[in-house]
């Protein structure tokens, strides 16, 4: 085998912050860690995250674990594992704390404590009234994060390999996990990197949507690869949508527009709320609003040239108003929708924001599969964390600031989990099977032979707007089956991509090309899971299945590439210590 | 330039924020074969700045300390 090889004890591939809260805890136990990044770590998509990260310190009012915890199985709307819950809930004050001795610089309150703000779904002593339970750095929680962690990790001399794309786990016949095919961008040279432990840390796969506010580097690289070893993806039909991103860009416009009294239009003019919510109309619920609209373009009074997007109208406030209640709206909607809000109507669509499913673990981030006997086993050597693991503890919906404790916590608890296992040597370095890179390098020819083909952006195109107009936020019957018979179809075509350049040396082109292979994956899961699923629940909402159906429905799906197939599991209702949350309606 | 040349920096393009993606794939499409030698380092300049200090002075938020980086700046804020 011609393909250069190294070894380390661990292997982490991505750097945003679960993957270096993860490396952190294997380069501080000396252990030789190698963290692959497609880019520089703290430009990974952590960084966008603003609003905090949740806990229940009781800074500012009385507060306890239990309370969030009960917050977060309701949020998720029952599909939330109670067992990782209350771990993730439980340790959430450590990781705060934690972060801040390592110069986290959270804001804080006047006698030197921590900060804490109110967020969307956290409440007091079960639900009784909103509480102040997220810590925030301003709003750069999320870079604040990203820095203390990398900052730490290279006085923990963590060695980074920045620029350098994972293509492929490397299996045994035992399924065992061996490493990883990476590829080095500089060089387009490939190398194994073999490994006692291998742990996925690639974040979400939001660009399988045309309307995303994912960054472009969001291409659920981990999945693809998890997807392609024989691995199943956990609960892929659940996507959390904002209403309002403006159309053909993914930018966020914040609720507060409506707050203060914006409204939407469709085609017609017509403030269409006004006939779903007549109360609250605008300021209904973010699902209630997303579905709406979504009800009016797939019913053609989408406005636009092919009727896909809403209209958010805000003109009549003023432009005095805007600018002092709204500051920055203006300068985003010129930018990112090429119109001034104080005359023209911002266009709007229901844009994807965070994957709650990914690579099923426990809550010592091991992944797990169906052992093939009714009982699950663990995927010995694979670890998985943050918004590329489904632990799960968001399950169908997840709460805001709570993605942000999940990377904190099932980062640590996946580092810690591989320090054990190789310190029992649970994990060792194997022998690599003779074709550990063949299908990889196999992959890499067809694309660097090809002279015809698909063009990767064409399929990329068509993979986006296909979930977007059938798997969207609000999912009609007929529309999904389309919509399964069209991403089998895109992706036979992703098989075939072709690319002009065949150079080696620092091809964007040939990462792009097999970035997509990536993102098929999720969106063919995404597609079948959600067709399969006749009910709704958290962010996975039917038309033809208006209702949550727990009797047959409380139970995490599983999709494996081979041959499509879906595979069913329990949820985890018992908690580590405490009793169950009791299933319950989900209202606000 | 080069293809090469092009692919990185088409790369270093690439950032954690959706809006810095968008404003620099723009700027990349209208500009980059024109930009002289000069702009090009100007640019790789701004590109090293963190996601969220580049975000701030592109949407007029922030001013760069240092004024050589001003008129490259002042082609991304209106791309």
């Amino acid at each position: 085998m011609g393909i250069a090889r190294r070894q380390f004890d661990a292997v982490v591939v991505g750097a945003g912050g679960s993957g270096l809260r993860a490396a952190l805890q294997l380069a501080e136990s000396n252990l030789k860690v190698a963290v692959l990044s497609k880019v520089f770590p703290t430009r990974s998509h952590t960084v966008a995250a603003q609003g905090g990260v949740s806990a229940s310190l009781g800074n500012e009012e009385p507060d306890n674990w239990h309370w969030h915890m009960y917050d977060t199985v309701k949020g998720s709307d029952y599909l939330g594992d109670q067992d990782a819950i209350e771990f993730m809930c439980r340790k959430a004050c450590d990781a705060v704390v934690e972060l801040e001795h390592y110069g986290m610089p959270f804001d804080r309150l006047d006698n030197g404590k921590i900060y804490q703000r109110p967020f969307g779904g956290h409440t007091s002593n079960y639900g009784e009234r909103a509480i102040k339970r997220a810590c925030a750095a301003a709003d750069r929680t999320g870079h604040a994060m990203l820095h203390t962690l990398y900052q730490r990790n290279v006085r923990a001399h963590t060695q980074f390999f920045v620029e350098w794309m994972a293509l492929d786990l490397i299996r045994n016949q035992q399924g065992d996990v061996l490493g990883v095919v990476a590829l080095e961008m500089e060089t387009g040279e490939v190398m194994i990197l073999q490994s006692k432990a291998t742990l996925l840390a690639t974040g979400g796969a939001g660009r399988i949507y045309s309307a995303s506010t994912n960054a472009f580097i969001n291409t659920g690289d981990g999945l693809g690869m998890a997807a392609r070893a024989g691995i199943p993806l956990e609960d892929m039909e659940f996507w959390q949508f904002h209403p309002t991103g403006v159309a053909g860009a993914g930018v966020l416009i914040t609720e507060g527009v409506r707050g203060e009294g914006g409204f939407l239009l469709n085609k017609n003019g017509e403030r269409f709320m006004e006939r779903y919510a007549p109360t609250v109309k605008d300021l209904a619920s973010r699902d209630v609003v997303a579905r709406a609209m979504a009800t009016e373009i797939k019913e053609g009074r989408g406005a636009g040239k092919d009727g896909e997007y809403i209209l958010l109208k805000l003109d009549h406030l003023g432009a005095d108003v805007i600018d002092k209640r709204l500051p920055g709206i203006r300068e985003i909607a010129k930018k990112f929708a090429n119109v001034d809000p104080a005359t023209d109507p911002i266009p709007v669509v229901p844009t994807c924001h965070y994957q709650m499913g990914g690579v099923p673990t426990n809550v010592q981030g091991q992944a797990v599969m169906p052992d093939g006997k009714g009982g699950e086993k663990i995927v010995k050597g694979l670890y998985a964390a943050g918004e590329c693991a489904c632990v799960s503890v968001h399950g169908a919906n997840r709460l805001g600031t709570n993605s942000l404790l999940d990377l904190l916590v099932f980062g640590k608890s996946a580092g810690q989990q591989v320090v054990k296992d190789i310190a029992a040597e649970v994990v060792s370095m194997p022998d690599l099977p003779a074709d550990a890179a063949d299908k990889t390098m196999a992959r890499l020819t067809r694309l660097d032979t090809a002279t015809t083909g698909e063009r990767v952006s064409d399929v990329g195109g068509e993979m986006r707007r296909t979930m977007q107009a059938h798997c969207g936020v609000f999912r009609f019957p007929d529309s999904m089956a389309e919509g399964v018979k069209k991403m089998l179809a895109v992706a036979e075509r992703a098989k075939s991509t072709f690319i002009q350049d065949k150079s080696k040396v620092f091809n964007t082109a040939r990462v792009e090309a097999l970035e997509l292979d990536n993102l098929i994956e999720v969106a063919l899961s995404t597609m079948i899971s959600a067709n399969a699923r006749q009910e709704s629940r958290g962010a996975h909402d039917r038309s033809d299945f208006p209702n949550r159906d727990d009797k047959n429905w409380m139970k995490h799906s599983l999709w494996f590439k081979d041959g499509n197939r879906l595979e069913y599991k329990a949820v985890q209702l018992k908690p580590l210590t405490v009793e169950s949350f009791e299933p319950k309606a989900r209202v606000y | 330039m080069d293809q090469r040349s092009r692919d990185r920096i088409h790369w270093h393009c690439r950032r954690g924020l959706l809006e810095l993606d968008l404003v620099l794939e723009r700027f990349v499409a209208r500009h980059l074969d024109t930009l002289t030698a000069g702009q090009t380092e100007v640019f790789k300049e701004l590109l090293a700045y963190e996601d969220n200090d580049l975000l701030d002075m592109v949407m007029g938020r922030a001013e760069p300390v240092n004024e050589s980086l001003t008129a490259v700046l002042e082609m991304m804020r209106t791309v």
